[in-house]
């Protein structure tokens, strides 16, 4: 890394400075939460992206012969379906692997969308005036005052459900928090002696937000994004559930575990494993965001 | 105290027309003309059509519509239901306590175990049981609540049959006209034997479902609140003074961390909604967010939009109450 700093002769008795990524590294690594959670989450994102080689079978092949087996510990279960089947023959392991390939999918582009458009309105919102501040925070406001499921549920209803609109939906829920925060820590950082003298050296408006003051609210923001992703993966999951998200044959965990839900009572394993695969890889992602929030700043405190 | 009061209460004007604007632009925006879709396939001549859409004022200028839009809510209308032809706001009225009965069941149940529980993590800091609790309070946090409460019909109804599956009373065995609304109060004012012991055991499990999410973040919140005030100057005092741990603890400390737990627990209405919305499916608890579901599936776009409104009324109204009691608490606040 370039910000090493080279060993001078005043500093070679001295330790030597650690590069930011690596004292973040440091800190991270020391949360023994956080370290379990990323590791996990890495073995999901490599399931997800090598999921037509580590699937078993594809995820919508039907087997007549074997609808609704048992997992493989169960009594009538083979090692043929490691999981067992669901309710139309199909391999319950292929379809909550490309499961994982759909959720993290979800969770990544509402995350990418609204940090974009989170970082430009909420730039928006400090440095073109008063006027433009006030429209997008009301609407911001509005957005945060209807209950977040009740938003996507509206948004869902009125554009049809599907994996795309599942994806709009939750970036519209979830959007006013990049924008207050980005807003919040520019107007803090706006404040600061490096900005005004950046000002007084001549630079314009657009670098002045965006290489001047964006770095410096970069740290909360990344915190946000990661914890944005399983909430994301959260509420796309609740839409499936709800028959507004992805469409089946979709293999997303929500929609699988409302397909299960007349199975309840004669094959529960059908609706346990959909919701384990939710729950495991929305708990890695929050121990990982919150290592990453310690780790990126101690003065920030587990709320 | 009063100018802070009016400056809160007018920043909610503007968020109520943006409402009243994105509910009447949404529903506007659903593909299909409601008229056909109230009429049903088989169709109906050009002149009952041009009737019914006069009668929804569906000939008027879009911002008239809006208008009259806005004037109608103002005199308490919110339309008018496709399915049943009731006023939505009857049948929200009607289904309502439900969800409070739920919502309050489920606070009870997260609000007596969450802050006791942050309360000892936080004087036990570091232990076995403080490193346990904040694992289960990320579970808790992270939980697809309605897996949850399948994975607990699963086990605790089906399996143990310690719980009903369902519903909020055996409707075979008791009857009563609902009087208020709230299914335990109704079944006590009954005075039918086994009634209320029997809404009590159908609330159990909603109401555990509903309470896990706002369990987990009170007991979280809690803890830290309550590691903030420990170290203040003034429980040193009160551990100088000789006095024991649990009345440190308990009532100078406790006292003071739980400003921002009540803030926390006001601002969890929006999240209860939203898990009731899921809770209610899974349980079938006719409340107001199964009706939401149910009108979706329906097409009902009134019942949706009206319901929409009303419940973000309500989250709006019980927010801007969370931050005057906040102000009340807290003066530092008032002058911010």
């Amino acid at each position: 890394m370039a910000e090493i700093a080279a060993p001078s002769t005043a500093a070679a008795t001295l330790p030597q400075d650690l590069s930011p990524l690596r004292a973040f590294w440091a800190a991270f690594r020391e949360n023994r939460g956080a370290m379990f959670g990323f590791c996990v989450v890495a073995v999901i994102v490599l399931l997800a992206i090598f999921a037509d080689f580590v699937a078993p079978y594809a995820p919508n092949e039907q087997f007549r012969d074997a609808v609704r087996a048992a997992p493989m510990w169960a009594d009538g279960g083979s090692a043929r379906f490691i999981l067992g089947t669901d309710s139309l023959g199909r391999d319950m392991l292929s379809r909550l692997i490309h499961g994982a390939r759909v959720s993290l999918f979800i969770g990544m582009a509402v995350m990418s969308v609204s940090f974009v458009i989170g970082v430009l309105l909420g730039l928006a919102c400090v440095s073109l005036g008063n006027a433009v501040d006030v429209a997008i925070t009301r609407v911001m406001d509005l957005i945060m005052a209807v209950p977040s499921l009740v938003l996507a549920i509206l948004v869902v209803a009125v554009l049809g459900p599907s994996l795309t609109n599942t994806i709009v939906a939750v970036t519209i829920v979830y959007l006013p928090r990049y924008v207050r925060l980005v807003r919040a820590s520019a107007l803090t950082e706006l404040g600061k002696d490096y900005v005004t003298a950046a000002r007084v050296a001549g630079v314009g408006p657009a670098r002045l937000m965006f290489s001047t003051v964006l770095p410096n609210c970069l740290s909360p923001l990344i915190v946000q994004a990661a914890l944005g992703v399983s909430d994301a993966i959260l509420e796309a999951a609740a839409l499936g559930f709800l028959g507004l998200g992805a469409q089946p044959p979709t293999a997303e965990w929500g929609t699988m575990l409302a397909d299960a839900r007349e199975f309840i009572r004669s094959n529960p394993w059908l609706v346990t494993f959909p919701g384990l695969a939710i729950l495991i890889t929305v708990v890695s992602i929050n121990l990982a965001g919150d290592g990453l929030r310690d780790a990126l700043d101690p003065k920030m405190r587990r709320s | 105290m009063f100018r802070y009061l009016l400056r809160r209460l007018a920043l909610t004007i503007p968020t109520f027309i943006a409402l009243m604007f994105v509910t009447f632009v949404a529903i506007r925006l659903v593909p299909g003309d409601p008229v056909e879709v109230r009429v049903g396939e088989r169709g109906i001549s050009p002149e009952r059509l041009a009737m019914f859409r006069h009668e929804l004022g569906l000939d008027q200028p879009v911002w008239k519509q809006f208008a009259d839009y806005c004037v109608q809510l103002m005199h308490g209308d919110f339309g008018t239901s496709l399915a049943t032809n009731q006023k939505v706001l009857t049948e929200f009225a009607a289904l309502f306590p439900a969800t409070i009965e739920l919502s309050l069941a489920g606070m009870l149940f997260a609000v007596v175990l969450g802050i006791p529980a942050g309360t000892i993590a936080a004087a036990r800091r570091g232990t076995l049981f403080d490193q346990t609790l904040m694992g289960l309070s990320v579970t808790g946090y992270s939980m697809p609540i309605f897996w949850w409460g399948l994975l607990l019909i699963m086990f605790v109804a089906e399996r143990w049959g310690l719980t009903p599956v369902s519903g909020r009373i055996d409707l075979i065995k008791y009857y009563f006209e609902p009087t208020t609304g709230f299914m335990v109060i109704d079944a006590w004012l009954s005075g039918q034997a086994g009634a209320v012991k029997d809404a009590l055991h159908h609330l159990v499990l909603p109401a555990i479902v509903l309470g896990t999410i706002p369990l987990a973040v009170i007991a979280r919140m809690t803890r830290s609140a309550m590691l903030e005030v420990l170290s203040e100057d003034y429980v040193r005092t009160a551990r100088a003074k000789g006095l024991p741990a649990w009345r440190v603890i308990g009532l100078h400390a406790l006292r003071n961390a739980l400003i921002p737990v009540v803030t926390i627990i006001g601002l969890q209405v929006g999240a209860l909604m939203a898990g009731a919305v899921l809770t209610e499916t899974i349980f079938s608890w006719p409340g107001v967010g199964k009706w939401l579901i149910e009108s979706i599936s329906r097409r009902d776009y009134p019942a949706l939009q009206g319901g929409v409104m009303l419940i973000s009324s309500i989250v709006i109204g019980v927010n801007l109450l969370v931050d005057l009691t906040y102000g009340l608490i807290n003066p530092r606040i008032r002058h911010g």
